[in-house]
């Protein structure tokens, strides 16, 4: 149940990756016909993006995930002198982006969400100056699957002429995307969050954005991103693509959100338990749960034992938990930080693992509690 | 004893902790063989805690960048706990416990020199830590003992109705001195699996088991204090805190009570420090006593440095219920220590007095006494 973490490879992605490892392993760059084959198979997922997208063929960059494509936008965009907004509930890959551009003499702002972990576009607009020049917030948060009402924040952006990156990468497969809608100029995604590869992602380059390449070198990607294309992993992006955007209008996501709503209702029948980011329009799959008087971090072991796999907080570089950055920008303390664990459902999740969590759940909350004095002992 | 059961491993990424859940792994493999199938068997759960981010305070006043690898936390021990984990098939987690860390031992190892005294922090790790929120951990998750790799010997007797700790087979690896502190209620719940081996053997078990960490360095120094300089840790320490360091500059005086030259803190010394005092004397001079109070720091010869009796409060009783009366014992006053007959006796409530038969060099504040009586632990406290 760690779906917003990654997503395994479906059968139909794997197949259609298979002949681009060892038969059709030509450089999509080559005049060759090994080189047309994959040229062509690139250029076949770069339809299917920018269908997905709702843009023009030459409108998709190719990469390698969603932490290039956020990068790309704030490195590619921003100089000193300028200002950039951006939000206190974005991933890493966007809020160690921004500290790096503004030790380079960017001004940054960082808006804080509702408690409910709605970003307020009201606040948004607060923070733009004259030399506002890109605004990047995320379409789902991560952790609390809380949709972010990003055509408002487009709209603003159009109104003061700065730029508009969306980081799509929770948000995909789960929400319609229409990048005109949502008013963009900029929007990434990941290949490993829609059952697709990891390591391959994209980024949507609205027609005259000057983005600065982050990597130079041959002219692949209309000189925007610079490498032999990973052309197994793009082909898996496009049929991950594909399915995604079937699964939109299949009942898929009705599915989703119906075993999403038991999971959650049977958990919040254990006293002491609630939902953050209650009250918020939230991705189908995803339910992020504070568990009074518990240890996030030995509840999320014990679940795992169980063969329940959940997180809570974000990992650190040993692999231990720190409190979420997002809930504690949503107000919680650090405790109640530390007590919230992030349920998130596969597209292909079943009744009987909805069945099998709620076996796991109130009995592992229950044991902890019985024996933690914890929360109490680590207030501090 | 330790059949069907869930056992939580302390893996530290060393090669002590990591044959310890080999040993552990390897015997359910071995119950799973030579039993009937629908036995049970042992189930081992790895566990790092991470205590302290190495990065931290890192090229600050003098603490390397680059911390290197055989300390808790640095990246490279965890991977090497992983590695070990998986080789072993065992499911294995790191556990954040920095804010405990800091406040339980950190802090008070900071707030101890600047004290006057000498801390032993992985004292402080052990009772605060690896025995208390560690089994705390273990227990929440299912685990109805810890092993760790440490080397004592730990089992119950009947007779006496008690848990008691004795000294390892490895006198050279004894580390009772550190877990004096153990409450009959962790030790009931704890097992050191390599008590009754050596050093060598840990090692051949290690490779016996291929496990590629077998010859991995042992760790010295305190774990959090990458360099191992105590004095810059604390200067750095304090800024990031945004704390002053305390003034504790102050006279250094002969045991006559001649001043004899001035110092700039008490935290830089320690009772039976020979170096760095400052001072030119024809015979060599050692500290003999820090009073925090006037940060006045005594200095004397050697044969002045000796003294008869020591008091120690925080006491913990580990093979009997209380101190009733005096007991003869081997008391222990630091990890290098040959342990020297002593009689106990009560003092006020939760004090002992331990009068030596020979008078024992550099009694450190700060330190642990820690009683032995044959290879058993009697208990200990901490000297004042």
């Amino acid at each position: 149940m760690d779906a917003n973490a990654t997503t395994p490879l479906l059968p139909e992605v794997l197949e259609a990756m298979r002949p681009y490892w060892m038969e059709q392993f030509g450089n999509a760059s080559s005049i060759h016909q090994q080189g047309q084959t994959a040229r062509t198979a690139v250029d076949r997922a770069r339809e299917t993006l920018a269908e997905f997208f709702n843009c023009r063929e030459a409108e998709v960059v190719f990469n390698s995930g969603g932490t290039e494509g956020d990068n790309t936008a704030i490195f590619g965009l921003l100089r000193p002198g300028d200002h950039f907004i951006t939000t206190s509930i974005e991933h890493s890959a966007v809020l160690r982006a921004a500290d790096r551009v503004a030790e380079r003499g960017v001004e940054v702002t960082f808006v804080a969400p509702l408690a409910n972990g709605l970003i307020d576009p009201e606040e948004i607009r607060r923070a733009m100056r004259p030399e506002t020049r890109l605004i990047s917030t995320m379409l789902a948060n991560n952790e609390t699957g809380v949709l972010q009402p990003v055509e408002e924040i487009g709209r603003i952006a159009a109104e003061a002429g700065a730029f508009f990156h969306i980081d799509a990468v929770q948000g995909a497969g789960k929400v319609a995307f229409d990048v005109r809608r949502f008013g963009c100029h900029l929007l990434s995604i990941s290949a490993h969050k829609i059952h697709g590869p990891k390591g391959v992602g994209a980024l949507y380059v609205r027609r005259g954005t000057p983005v600065e390449p982050l990597l130079v070198g041959g002219s692949h990607e209309r000189r925007q991103r610079a490498g032999t294309e990973n052309v197994p992993g793009i082909v898996g992006l496009g049929k991950a693509v594909e399915l995604a955007t079937a699964s939109l209008e299949d009942g898929t996501l009705e599915r989703i959100a119906a075993l999403r709503d038991r999971l959650e209702a049977g958990i919040l029948a254990i006293p002491g338990t609630g939902v953050n980011g209650a009250g918020a329009p939230r991705t189908a799959n995803t339910t992020n749960i504070r568990f009074e008087q518990v240890e996030g971090e030995a509840l999320v072991i014990a679940l795992d034992l169980k063969g329940v796999a959940v997180s809570g907080g974000s990992a650190c570089h040993s692999g231990s938990t720190e409190p979420s950055h997002v809930l504690m920008a949503m107000g919680l303390d650090k405790n109640a930080a530390r007590a919230s664990l992030r349920f998130s459902l596969l597209r292909t999740a079943a009744e009987a693992d909805v069945d099998h969590a709620l076996r796991v759940v109130p009995q592992a909350v229950e044991h902890l509690r019985a024996l933690s004095p914890v929360v109490a002992g680590t207030a501090g | 004893m330790t059949e069907n059961m869930t056992i939580a491993v302390a893996m530290s990424g060393g090669v002590d902790s990591s044959t310890v859940a080999a040993m552990l792994a390897r015997d359910g493999d071995g119950a799973s063989e030579s039993r009937n199938a629908g036995d049970s068997q042992n189930a081992v759960v790895g566990l790092t805690l991470q205590l302290w981010d190495q990065t931290r305070l890192a090229g600050k006043h003098g603490i390397p960048d680059a911390p290197k690898a055989g300390r808790c936390c640095s990246i490279d021990d965890v991977y090497d706990a992983r590695r070990v984990a998986e080789q072993l098939g065992i499911p294995y987690y790191v556990v954040n416990q920095e804010e405990r860390f800091e406040r339980d031992v950190v802090r008070p190892f900071v707030d101890e020199y600047l004290s006057g005294r000498t801390p032993i922090p992985c004292s402080l790790c052990n009772d605060h830590i690896k025995f208390d929120q560690l089994l705390q951990t273990a227990r929440s998750i299912g685990a109805e003992r810890i092993a760790t790799g440490h080397y004592a010997v730990n089992e119950y007797d009947p007779a006496r109705k008690r848990w008691i700790l004795k000294r390892p087979a490895d006198l050279a690896k004894d580390q009772t001195y550190f877990l004096f502190g153990l409450t009959q209620e962790q030790l009931a719940h704890t097992l050191f699996p390599l008590g009754r081996l050596t050093k060598p053997e840990v090692r051949a078990i290690a490779r016996q088991h291929g496990l590629r960490l077998a010859e991995k360095p042992d760790s010295q120094e305190i774990c959090f204090i990458p360099g191992g300089d105590y004095k810059q840790f604390i200067t750095a320490y304090l800024e990031e805190q945004g704390e002053a360091t305390p003034d504790t500059a102050g006279e250094l005086v002969a045991a006559s009570g001649e001043v004899i030259g001035r110092h700039e803190g008490i935290s830089k010394f320690t009772v039976g420090q020979r170096k760095g005092l400052g001072v030119a004397s024809p015979t060599p001079l050692y500290v003999l006593n820090i009073d925090p109070a006037s940060h006045r720091v005594t200095v004397g010869a050697d044969a002045e440095l000796s003294t008869q009796t020591l008091r120690a409060r925080r006491l913990n009783w580990i093979s009997i219920p209380e101190l009733t009366g005096t007991m003869r014992v081997r008391a222990k006053i630091r990890h290098r220590h040959e342990p020297a007959w002593a009689t106990l006796e009560p003092a006020s409530a939760g004090e002992v007095i331990a009068t030596f038969d020979e008078p024992q060099r550099a009694v450190t504040p700060g330190q642990s006494a820690v009683f032995y009586d044959g290879d058993e632990v009697v208990g200990g406290g901490w000297i004042y």
